[in-house]
């Protein structure tokens, strides 16, 4: 592994970092979006700073372009408050206006400033270890690692100094504001934060992929875990594995490092969508079913208890009055039979012992709605489900 | 060349023509179907999808090795719709939150794009030059089969429009009630969200990924401060969208170095901001105005008011009191009396004022009104 190959892995393991703190209060706040209109209006700050500074890594500009991060936030709620159109609609309208204007600025100049469009939207990895830092003559190390590393460092303190008020106002916002934290300097402060690692991060990775590096691994995270500090430490960990594999896997295709970082969250995206334990698609489809057939059950089970009549028992009968499919009202028999709910004699089910007291215990649910009732019932009778 | 010059030429220059038209057309058909993405609060669907097409761009052109823009665009259909599922599949079956998804489809699948983007470039294809189009939209690549292309989709979208016009309608603005009364609310859901993929993906090749969302949103959220009713809406949302288009190629043919995409984006955002401020009904103008006409209506009957409290003390309503008595009052001033006179209210007489008969039962009738409620 060659110096820049460490450089470029380390470069994209400081901005993954740095883009996960934040992305981790965006996603539990529901403004994820806000990160992907802020990546694309920082366009005509970092167009304007650039006519400045004629520097794309300059504090100055950086700094410019994080301002105009916060003024789209701000515009968006104006236009949020006239009450006129949704949220939605309000950063849906924002942000391809300022990123039209900046587009046309870069346009209109075309012929004096070094700096194209899809630099800005797609950024290289690749190159970033070529911009060094020099004192007096002296290789520091590339340029973007430095500012990037002070970003990270900023933003690590801000959350370790104000981790607790974060906490509370991100999940409570009236409880925030009683205790004395105000939401809004807390809000601004979260926005100014992302809006500054955003722009410190598109030379990097491009204005779209830094989307994917706030949002993604905090979303993973948010499908492991719902403890603050474990999905921080979660998605930390997502993105600088996404940026070190991200990085092998660019190597071997020949292809854009941020693309592949991006491919690579996504695939973990994927994985941890399906796979996750408890909030996994397919456990919340397992889930599903079971709490279907667990209502078929008691469904079926109150049938029985209201009638004692034969013919309302017999076998048959039961598929038509309760309009079950066969197949259905088979394995809920199955079921039933299994946990010794119900014996069937001449094709006449009836309940036993333990099916009537079970029955008795679901009706008081049904009718009292208590939760402990139903906790009790899960334990007795549910353990053998299968 | 001039803006008029471009109209002039407009009849004899086949390239201005075919442009104009399709990005015309384009305004249209966002404008339609972005009225329901925004009723439908799927405001930034668009910009989710747009994005979310570009892997499907790049397979369709490592599957072909043929730039044939109807298969790209196909290609780019199939990613997006498989985005747009993925997204109400995140939302419904986890907690994430339907920003989260929205934001996530996006960037993952147009990193996704990117890396496939990157890799086609690296091949020995001399075909794959400029698909990079896609990303910021080229209104100059278009021609005449594009073009008829999209007139023939809006018009498939129009005579579906007016076929399920009723279940459109009311599944906007009543999902539960459209459930209860037997529609099939997936298949409505499906379509309607089929066609905002469709228009968006059309969309693609002119205004390009990232302008693409506000393709569609900005027709339809200028269009919604005009008026109340959804057919209206979705008629001037596409007169909108059309005018958007047709100026803002005018303009960026008249100028050097105007890309089409961003300018249409800035007309289409100045039709938003006037909408914005000067609709009658909805506008932030007519609203202050309304709003300060109350607050001095509000002022006049408070001052009544306080008139009233003192003349219903004497026998005779219209007996004459000093001006000066007003004073420990501060809502009033010299115009505001006037006004109150003009209104027949009350009669000043240098110094002094008298309450009429009117302005007594005036006095009298608000404040039953207000001890009503």
């Amino acid at each position: 592994m060659s110096s820049a190959q460490l450089e470029i892995q380390l470069i994209a393991s400081v901005v993954a970092i740095a883009c996960a703190i934040p992305g981790v209060f965006l996603v539990l706040r529901k403004m994820a979006l806000i990160s992907d209109a802020i990546s694309h209006s920082i366009l005509p700050g970092i167009v304007i700073g650039f006519f400045i500074t004629q520097d794309l890594n300059s504090p100055l500009l950086i700094l410019l372009a994080a301002l105009t991060g916060v003024i789209t936030v701000i515009m968006v709620e104006m236009i949020q408050k006239t009450g006129l159109v949704k949220e939605d609609t309000a950063i849906g309208l924002v942000f391809p206006t300022l990123f039209s204007i900046g587009v046309i600025l870069i346009a209109k100049n075309a012929n004096d400033v070094h700096l194209d469009v899809d630099a800005v939207l797609l950024g290289e990895l690749a190159f970033a270890p070529f911009d060094r830092v020099l004192i007096s003559g002296m290789d520091m190390g590339p340029k973007s690692l430095w500012v990037m590393g002070s970003i990270l460092l900023i933003s690590t303190t801000l959350l370790i100094l104000f981790f607790k008020e974060l906490k509370v106002s991100t999940f409570d916002v009236g409880l925030s504001s009683a205790l004395g934290f105000s939401p809004m300097v807390l809000h601004y402060g979260l926005m100014s934060v992302s809006s500054v690692t955003i722009v410190g991060a598109f030379d990097a990775v491009g204005a779209i992929l830094v989307v994917a590096l706030m949002i993604a691994p905090a979303a993973t995270a948010y499908l492991l875990t719902t403890n603050l500090k474990k999905m921080i430490v979660l998605s930390i960990f997502f993105g600088v594995f996404s940026a070190v594999s991200g990085y092998w896997l660019a190597n071997i295709l020949d292809a854009s490092i941020s693309g592949s970082m991006t491919t690579m969250l996504g695939i973990i995206f994927l994985v941890v969508y399906l796979f996750a334990p408890k909030k996994g698609l397919l456990s919340v489809l397992y889930r599903q079913k079971q709490q279907r057939t667990e209502v078929s059950l008691i469904t079926f089970l109150l049938h029985l208890n209201n009638h004692s009549e034969k013919r309302e028992r017999h076998i048959n009968h039961l598929q038509e009055h309760i309009n079950w499919q066969k197949v259905r009202s088979k394995s809920v028999v199955d079921l039933a039979l299994k946990n010794n709910m119900v014996t069937i004699t001449d094709d006449i089910v009836s309940l036993t012992k333990k099916g009537k007291d079970f029955t008795g215990l679901a009706l008081e649910y049904i009718l009292t709605n208590r939760d402990d009732k139903i906790e009790h019932i899960k334990e007795d009778f549910f353990l053998f489900r299968g | 060349m001039s803006i008029t010059d471009y109209f002039t030429l407009l009849w004899h220059d086949y390239t201005l023509r075919t442009i104009t038209m399709g990005t015309a057309v384009l305004g249209a058909i966002c404008g339609m179907l972005g009225s329901f993405a925004v009723l439908r609060k799927q405001s930034l669907l668009g910009d989710a999808i747009s994005h979310a097409a570009l892997p499907g761009i790049a397979i369709a052109f490592l599957i072909t090795g043929a730039k044939d823009t109807h298969i790209l665009m196909l290609g780019a259909l199939v990613a997006g719709l498989i985005g747009t599922f993925w997204i109400r599949g995140i939302t419904s079956k986890t907690h994430l939150k339907s920003d989260t998804a929205l934001g996530l489809i996006l960037s993952l699948f147009f990193g996704f794009g990117m890396l496939l983007l990157t890799y086609i470039q690296k091949q020995p294809n001399a075909n794959q030059a400029g698909l990079d189009k896609y990303l910021f939209g080229q209104a100059a690549t278009l021609v005449e089969s594009d073009v008829f292309l999209m007139i023939g989709v809006t018009g498939v979208c129009l005579v579906i429009l007016l076929l399920f016009w009723k279940e459109f309608k009311i599944m906007l603005f009543d999902m539960d009630y459209t459930k209860t009364l037997g529609f099939n609310v997936r298949f409505i859901d499906t379509l309607i969200t089929f066609f905002i993929v469709l228009a968006i993906v059309l969309g693609l090749q002119t205004v390009g990924v990232v302008l693409m969302s506000a393709m569609l949103l900005a027709p339809a959220a200028a269009a919604r401060q005009w008026t109340n009713s959804l057919g209206v809406m979705v008629i001037v949302a596409a007169i909108i969208g059309a005018l958007a288009g047709v100026f803002g190629t005018a303009i960026s043919a008249s100028q050097d170095n105007l890309s089409t995409g961003p300018v249409i984006v800035l007309v289409a955002a100045v039709f938003v901001l006037f909408s914005f401020i000067f609709s009658p009904g909805r506008g932030i103008l007519f609203r202050e105005i309304r709003f300060r006409k109350n607050r001095n209506d509000l002022q006049l009957k408070k001052t009544l008011q306080f008139m009233f409290g003192i003349a219903k003390t004497h026998e005779n309503i219209s007996h004459p009191h000093a001006i000066r008595i007003l004073n420990n009052f501060h809502g009033f001033s010299k115009s505001s009396l006037q006004k109150m006179e003009e209104k027949n209210w009350i009669q000043l007489k240098r110094n002094e004022w008298s309450l009429t008969k009117e302005g007594y039962e005036e006095a009298k009738n608000l404040y039953n009104q207000q001890s009503n409620e």
